[in-house]
């Protein structure tokens, strides 16, 4: 991983700190999920290996962006997707984020992961690489 | 005077004078209506990045993403203003990567010239009178290191080498005549094949 393109929320960005103290990792912070995957595109045709990492709402902007990158251009993308409200529905009673996340994932044909606990963690870095070994897009989504 | 009444630059004139410009190790991005163009220019070359199919208004970002992976080289990305008012944000996010060697080049016509050329809501035929959008000033205040507008053909064929070259993020923005009848431009080939091809060029 040498870049991570991320737009945070209250969960993943907390990890902003972490990353940005590692050496081998820059964060690139961008506006809009859209850009984030355009931006990954942009680190892959360059030669780097990028992470996209944000919320499922911004999934949900970023459709074209990532059709794009993803199917068009076929660039084996990998991202971390934040999953609101999976693991607590008090703050936002009847969220659609439940509703939506998994079925537009599986209809952009991104192959994820669901990570529910931290004892899943190295589900997440073999599933990384089996992606990046296929040389298709993958993605985690971490329940919050 | 608005951007509107003033005498425009051809098209393809503009991008003539950028081709003329252009060093071997640069990458460039053509998009849209300019893509169209710049295809008819010659034969394609090893570095250019033809964005088509796109997600509009993305040219910014995919060329952030390649000043940030390639920093020894110049990234130059060709965008319609219909484009960048798409991505917007894309402005801020080049300056906060600090990508220093990514040129934006925005050929501002004023219309959406491949659906049959209807206003932006950034011109001022669009805005019901109101000034058309001042993408240099945008530029600016987004923290653009240099930023320039151009309305004459002999001023940007003059300074497009020395601009590139320049510290940047560099923005030029660059009043256009649209293309009567410019239609949306087809792929040159199979994206996935072109995107393997740059790869192993940018590798080199």
């Amino acid at each position: 991983m040498t870049h991570v393109v991320t737009v945070p929320d209250s969960t993943i960005g907390r990890w902003e700190g972490a990353i940005e103290r590692s050496a081998r990792i820059r964060l690139v912070r961008v506006c809009r999920e859209g850009e984030a995957w355009q931006v990954a595109g942009g680190l892959h045709l360059g030669g780097a290996t990028p992470l996209v990492m944000i919320q499922c709402t911004g999934l949900f902007e970023s459709g074209d962006a990532l059709r794009n990158v993803l199917h068009d251009w076929k660039l084996p993308l990998f991202s971390i997707i934040g999953y609101r409200s999976y693991l607590d529905q008090a703050k936002l009673p009847g969220d659609t984020c439940l509703v939506f996340t998994e079925p537009i994932l599986e209809a952009w044909r991104i192959d994820y992961r669901l990570i529910t606990k931290p004892a899943q963690l190295d589900e997440i870095r073999s599933h990384f690489h089996a992606c990046r070994a296929g040389e298709r897009a993958g993605a985690a989504l971490i329940a919050e | 005077m608005t951007i509107e009444s003033r005498v425009r630059i051809p098209l393809v004139a503009a991008l003539e004078a950028l081709r003329a410009a252009r060093r071997d190790d640069e990458v460039i991005i053509p998009t849209m209506g300019n893509a169209r163009e710049w295809m008819k220019l010659g034969a394609p070359h090893a570095l250019d990045l033809i964005l088509v199919p796109s997600a509009m208004g993305h040219g910014t970002s995919i060329g952030l993403g390649l000043a940030l992976a390639q920093p020894e080289r110049r990234v130059i990305v060709c965008m319609g203003d219909g484009s960048l008012l798409m991505n917007l944000g894309s402005l801020a996010s080049i300056v906060a990567a600090r990508a220093t060697n990514l040129v934006v080049v925005v050929f501002d016509n004023g219309v959406y010239e491949v659906t049959g050329q209807q206003p932006t809501a950034g011109s001022a035929a669009g805005r019901a009178g109101n000034a058309g959008v001042d993408f240099a000033a945008v530029a600016r205040a987004c923290g653009f290191e240099s930023v320039h507008r151009f309305s004459a053909l002999s001023e940007w064929a003059g300074s497009a080498r020395r601009l590139i070259d320049g510290p940047g993020p560099t923005f030029v923005a660059l009043e256009v005549e649209p293309v009567v009848g410019g239609v949306a431009p087809s792929s040159p080939g199979p994206a996935p094949l072109r995107a393997r091809e740059l790869m192993k060029s940018l590798a080199r």
